[in-house]
């Protein structure tokens, strides 16, 4: 029946349509989609975008390995290297520093009415992967495979039979480090 | 045969119990720490006056009841269309298709459309949605407004809009090159990514903070 609803072409856009409704709305409610915001947490006064994606990551990685081991889920790994995920992040990382903006806080501002968002950041950020598919075919051979180390997950790192508990250390970790942030009063 | 499944059973059980504590005591955490995040009706200061506020109309929820919703809709999201949340690549295939009415279907073949090839598709559908979302709640809170320049940024650069035109436009062309070269974003590799506890994935989001905090901290 999943299969089924999954290869349903049309009715998973409309899908997609409601759940990015969804995440728009608490992206915009959690307050992220404003500049502020996002430049309150880069200048570590302002905690709010840090616990919203910890709180997210603790809530969907129990779901998600849930549902994979009862066969209801399926694993998307993203491979890396050194020469992508952390030249490539430190890139992304500027950016956004100087925008203020992520790629998706920067779809929910424009939908908040910052024109700064619409006519400056997503206009930069269609030039921007414009500019990478012209550069592809050269850092495709060259620096993306510098330190490859594939898709890799921690469950696969520490070559725990048991996923549950590198599971359990991460959200441990992470409701550890909120309770950090609450007691320190960010 | 049957032990086996007896064996299978029982660690399932074991799972959920861990899952269940773990949930409860988070969320015992959250209430002790900030206040039941769930409530229908919420009491704001304004004007030195108490008022109770429905939810809806609220201006801003608890950042971990946001992220737990997030959290759920990655669940609904991996279930029902089996795909993690992610933003970036559908600003790629936009590129392409901005690219494909200029140039015609010669676009389509190069390397990096070959690999996302500029059509619409459901992570297209998620920004359209998500922006769709984000104008529904900033409506419903009042806080719908065309700004040119945000706060921060008039507080220290000024209200010229063309100043930070110009550095939005700047930072997300580097953001835009940064997300393809990385492989994903903030949703995709920040949340996504992370909670299936991909490597690259933890490693791109400590980056992206560590590049984010240097460029604020040079701005300001």
């Amino acid at each position: 029946m999943l299969e089924k609803l999954r290869s349903r072409k049309k009715l998973q856009l409309v899908i997609g349509t409601l759940i990015g409704f969804c995440f728009g709305f608490l992206l915009q409610r959690g307050g992220v989609t404003r500049y502020d915001v996002i430049m309150g947490q880069l200048l570590l006064y302002d905690w709010t975008v840090a616990k919203i994606i910890l709180s997210a990551i603790a809530t969907g990685m129990l779901g998600v390995y849930y549902m994979k081991k009862r066969g209801l889920a399926h694993l998307h790994i993203k491979a890396g290297s050194v020469g992508a995920t952390v030249v490539g992040g430190l890139i992304f990382g500027a950016g956004f520093g100087i925008l203020g903006y992520c790629p998706g806080t920067m779809a929910g501002a424009v939908g908040q009415g910052s024109l700064d968002a619409l006519l400056g950041g997503v206009l930069g950020m269609l030039l921007g992967a414009g500019l990478y598919a012209q550069i592809y075919p050269v850092l495709s051979k060259s620096i993306l495979k510098a330190g490859d180390f594939g898709e890799l997950t921690f469950p696969d790192l520490f070559r725990k039979r048991n996923t549950w508990t590198v599971v359990c250390c991460f959200f441990l970790g992470i409701l550890l480090f909120l309770v950090v942030l609450e007691t320190a009063g960010l | 045969m049957n032990d086996l499944n007896e064996h299978v059973s029982e660690k399932f059980a074991k799972s959920r119990v861990i899952i269940g504590s773990l949930l409860a005591t988070s969320l015992i955490t959250i209430w002790s720490a900030i206040g039941d995040p769930f409530v229908v009706e919420c009491w704001a200061q304004q004007d030195g006056i108490l008022q109770s506020e429905s939810i809806w109309t609220m201006e801003r929820w608890s950042p971990y009841a946001v992220g737990i919703l997030i959290g759920i809709l990655s669940w609904i999201s991996f279930l029902i269309s089996d795909k993690p949340l992610g933003v970036s690549t559908a600003y790629a295939r936009s590129a392409g298709m901005i690219e494909k009415t200029f140039r015609g279907s010669a676009v389509e073949e190069k390397a990096y459309y070959s690999k996302y090839v500029p059509r619409i598709g459901w992570e297209w559908m998620l920004v359209i949605g998500l922006i769709a979302g984000a104008f529904t709640s900033a409506t419903l809170s009042g806080e719908f407004q065309f700004r040119y320049v945000p706060t921060l940024w008039e507080q220290t650069f000024g209200h010229t809009p063309l100043k930070r035109w110009l550095v939005a436009l700047v930072g997300g062309t580097v953001m835009g090159m940064g997300a393809r070269w990385a492989d994903g974003c903030t949703s995709g590799h920040g949340i996504s990514g992370t909670l299936q506890l991909v490597v690259s994935s933890w490693i791109a989001l400590a980056c992206f903070f560590v590049g984010g905090v240097a460029a604020a901290y040079m701005i300001y």
